[in-house]
């Protein structure tokens, strides 16, 4: 996207005012969501039953649709499954308004019909609609937005909500205490569901073979909203059906657990409506409570389709399909923690997730306005109980907002040569100029005295700023004038033989270690030598990251191809391939998988491994920790003695690689403190952007906060992490392996 | 239902802020008796095991048990039984019926779950298996309760958002197990556990 000083200051107001309150609760959730899962012996195996379950259903629905119609129908229930949001709503309303004549309809939490807007249609035709939800509740006399799927009103504090029920209600003794105000709404809309005429909930699950519905809830609201009233109106996407009632099980041990990092909630309902309790009579409560009313009760099911069948024929977007809204990916997210649903959020959406959604739902329009908060840090997959992709659903919906957003009538003359892409012309240039990285630091590093002088003069910076969104806050790397592909064949290649050596290894020259930051290449080329380890450093293409992130699909993809066949004869030859860079590891190891035919990206990936996590592997079988360097008291240029503060980088956390680092420093003595941030916030150009540079610092607060003063050596892996600590720090971070590599 | 059931059933309640008493079926009345406030409106507890018209555990006469709506909207206790509870989760089944069960237990400040001991079954799999077979052939409408009703919506987690406040499980023997050889065998597991 390009720059837009209303995203800009949009952000930085949810900073100023949502922020902190956001901040505090989700990563609560988040490490809640640690503590929960930690419990559970067989955490995997649930969520790939739960993937395989959604998998399933989603391949099944069309029949799935049709033996619930008949079992809700044998249980004297109706369904109805409406095409669009108007569709359902016009259902709705006749029901509520005509039908029943009812002046209230008691609703509980439902993302559903948020997206369908049946509130508005209802009260529309003169009912009264009232959220039970405590949390709705809120949001609805504040007349705000939910900011976050499942805990719609976490950006708000007690006392704004405290300010609120004062100003509506005008109380003698006003609520103050979280105790006080929740007493306050449970007695005010305890007499606003007594009175209801119509009940309406959602529904997390829908069991096709019995026609039961489950609602994951604490409050009781949902239980009341169906228990007090004699008409029930459930309200679903048709993607909440699942074959079975025996399906429900691992979504109850997952959903709580993976949100606000509950065990299970309070009341996991499952109903089989119309439900067999008697309807209270709270006008003439002297009757009986058990009346026989129950056979009264009536139950509508209203099934939405609003796009998601076309999303199942879409092989991109229909992942999407097997989300159970548990929040998961906001929660896990970085740049979630510090704004939120309302700037990472669509129209009803909101976090990683929201993307597959609003572009399903709303169109891609929709989802270009939040699309560029994913940045591809990849923490909420493992997060995600059933296993989607979620960066990737975020790339492939950028590749496709570039694609509708590009203007083919600009040409690029000016930026051509530095843009070999795959791209349709008239890209956004921002996106077109991170997107050809390589290309520009191969350009940069040709004639680095003068690009690097170039790049730190204001009026450059000014041009840069407007023209590519680079925010002039932000140091721009400084090309070295010699790469380390150039250093190595200058030095003479391996120092030790092929036929002495343990191992052979291809060290891969990634564009940040290749033209920045040789130092670290140089430093991995000592280390692995001094294991004894054949190294090579051949000329090899970029891995495609930087497109990728920019959702340059075809050009990434074509750099995969490069890639593997580069590396192909090195593989076929037994030799183990070294990655410095995390982020290109992770491209090997997961994205190439969409990229390469099965059996290459399976052989690359088995063959390719973290620099740390190799040089744990060769001490692991006998290699000399001697041979390394140990902790030293106070010389050198870099030593700062035994005391190390390290931070993992994202996506390497996410292949799990994050750590292997952690212990070959402790291995050589080093007392090591790990950084609690999952993601730094910088993410490769992110925290560049103009529109996104207070977002990013905000993101990386934590890690200022627990090494701001630390007198420990700060290592890190990433180049961004490395721009970004420094930026946070004042000092740059060396790579571990800088660390622990013997001295020139 | 084994003795490790009971003992983890018993301490995921405890983790949760549930009391919980024990005894024999014969003690039934004198605890629902002790746990429960004033005034008590109730669901006529049934025998699961004995379908030869027995008269099903007793209820102390002090609990209204076929209550009018404006009873248990007074009701300060709600006493129902539970189908089944799971043991890895300190959850009780509380099953919709005719007789009032649902709001019986909902509208209350305070329920009191009576649970026996044999329908404990140790983990969530084992509950849906219960529950498949009922849904598909009598469409039973059941709530998993587990602990009070919660929010944390104002500011700060609170009990008794909407549903009760407080619960309490009345956990009931069989007649004739041998509560001693039960105690000392749970013994070393609740000292592992903890």
């Amino acid at each position: 996207m390009s720059s837009d000083a209303a995203t800009a200051d949009r952000i930085r107001e949810l900073l100023a005012t949502e922020g902190d309150a956001v901040a505090e609760n989700t990563r609560g959730f988040n490490e809640g969501r640690y503590e929960s899962t930690g419990r559970l012996d067989d955490y995997e195996a649930l969520k790939d039953d739960a993937r395989e379950i959604k998998e399933d259903a989603i391949a099944r629905l069309p029949e799935l649709i049709e033996r619930v119609k008949a079992t809700v129908e044998a249980n004297g229930g109706t369904v109805y499954v409406a095409d669009d949001a108007a569709d359902a709503n016009r259902y709705i309303t006749e029901l509520t308004a005509e039908e029943r004549d009812a002046d209230r309809l008691v609703k509980s939490k439902s993302m559903t019909s948020e997206e369908i807007e049946v509130n508005e249609a209802l009260e529309a035709e003169g009912v009264e609609v009232v959220e039970t939800d405590l949390g709705e509740w809120v949001l609805q006399l504040a007349d705000e937005a939910p900011s976050h799927i499942v805990a719609p009103a976490i950006h708000k504090s007690r006392e704004s909500i405290a300010e609120l029920f004062a100003e509506r209600f005008d109380p003698e003794d006003p609520p103050e205490t979280a105790e006080e105000l929740t007493m306050f709404a449970r007695e005010r809309l305890g007499d606003l569901v007594e009175d209801a005429d119509v009940g309406m909930t959602g529904a997390n699950f829908i069991a096709a073979d019995s026609g039961t519905m489950l609602l994951v809830t604490s409050e009781g609201n949902a239980r009341k909203t169906v228990t007090a009233t004699d008409t029930h109106v459930a309200v679903a996407g048709v993607e909440k059906l699942v074959p079975t009632v025996e399906d429900f099980a691992p979504f109850v041990e997952l959903i709580g657990r993976s949100g606000t990092g509950q065990d299970v909630t309070s009341y996991i309902s499952t109903l089989t409506p119309p439900v067999g309790s008697p309807v209270p009579d709270f006008e003439n409560d002297a009757e009986p409570l058990a009346d026989g009313s129950e056979d009264d009760r009536d139950f509508h099911l209203v099934l939405i389709d609003n796009g998601r069948l076309v999303m199942r024929d879409d092989e991109q977007l229909k992942e999407t399909l097997y989300c159970i809204r548990c929040s998961a990916c906001s929660n896990a997210c970085g740049n979630f923690q510090s704004v939120g649903g309302h700037a990472f959020g669509g129209e009803t959406y909101s976090g990683g997730i929201a993307t597959g959604w609003e572009a399903g739902i709303e169109g891609l329009d929709t989802a270009a306005e939040f699309n560029d908060l994913c940045t591809g840090c990849s923490r909420c997959v493992p997060a995600c109980p059933v296993g989607i992709d979620i960066p990737w659903i975020n790339t492939v919906v950028r590749d496709r907002i570039n694609r509708g957003e590009a203007d083919p009538s600009q040409t690029d003359w000016l930026f051509e040569e530095l843009s070999p892409d795959e791209e349709p012309g008239g890209l956004d240039l921002s996106t077109r100029i991170v997107g050809n990285y390589e290309t520009l630091a191969k350009w940069g590093s040709r004639t680095a005295p003068i690009a690097n002088r170039l790049t730190d003069v204001g009026p450059v910076r000014a041009i840069t700023e407007r023209v590519a969104g680079i925010d002039r806050r932000r140091d721009l790397p400084a090309f070295a004038s010699e790469s380390l592909v150039d250093w190595f064949a200058a030095r003479g290649g391996a120092r030790v033989p092929r036929d002495e050596a343990e191992r052979e290894a291809v060290l891969y020259p990634d564009t940040a270690t290749n033209y920045v930051d040789v130092d670290r290449g140089k430093a991995a080329v000592r280390a692995l030598e001094a294991l004894g380890v054949h190294v090579l450093v051949p000329d090899l293409p970029g891995s495609g990251r930087p497109p990728l992130s920019q959702g340059m699909i075809a050009t990434a993809e074509s750099a995969a191809e490069d890639v593997y066949a580069g590396l192909a004869s090195h593989v076929d030859a037994d030799r183990d391939v070294v990655v410095i860079e995390p982020s290109d590891l992770a491209m090997f190891r997961s994205e190439y998988e969409k990229f390469l035919p099965e059996a290459s990206h399976e052989r690359l990936a088995a063959a390719s491994y973290d620099v740390m996590e190799y040089v744990f592997g060769l001490l692991e079988n006998g290699g000399d920790p001697a041979a390394l360097r140990a902790p030293t008291e106070g010389t050198g240029p870099v030593a700062a003695g035994k005391r190390v503060a390290y931070h993992p980088h994202c996506q390497a956390r996410t292949i799990g690689v994050g750590e292997h680092a952690t212990a070959v420093m402790e291995a050589l003595g080093y007392d090591v403190r790990v950084s609690d941030t999952e993601c730094c916030g910088m993410a490769g150009s992110f925290g560049y952007k103009e529109d996104y540079y207070d977002l990013s610092m905000d993101v990386g607060e934590p890690i200022r906060e627990q090494f701001g003063d630390t007198d420990r050596t700060v290592v890190a892996a990433g180049t961004s992490c490395t721009e970004q600590i420094d930026a946070l720090l004042g000092d740059a971070p060396m790579h571990p392996v800088e660390l622990v590599a013997p001295r020139e | 239902m084994s003795v490790a059931d009971r003992s983890t059933f018993k301490r995921r309640l405890d983790s949760l802020g549930v009391t919980v008493s024990e005894g024999p079926e014969s003690a039934c009345a004198t605890l629902i008796d002790e746990a429960a406030g004033d005034p008590a409106v109730g669901v006529a507890l049934s025998d699961g095991r004995d379908e030869s018209g027995d008269a099903g555990l007793a209820l102390p006469d002090r609990v209204e048990t076929d209550p009018t709506t404006a009873e248990l909207r007074a009701a300060h206790t709600g006493v129902t039984d539970a189908s089944i509870g799971v043991a890895e989760y300190g959850s009780v089944a509380v099953e919709a019926d005719a007789a009032g069960t649902e709001p019986v237990s909902l509208f209350v400040d305070r329920h009191v779950v009576v649970l026996r001991e044999a329908d404990l079954v140790p983990d969530m799999p084992d509950a849906f298996e219960w529950l498949g077979p009922r849904a598909r052939d009598e469409s039973v409408d059941v709530v998993f309760a587990t602990g009070p009703s919660a929010t944390a919506d104002m500011g700060g987690l609170v009990h008794g958002a909407h549903g009760p406040k407080e619960v309490h499980v009345v956990l009931l023997r069989e007649e004739g197990a041998d509560e001693a050889d039960d105690e000392a065998a749970s013994e070393p597991e609740v000292t592992a556990d903890e």
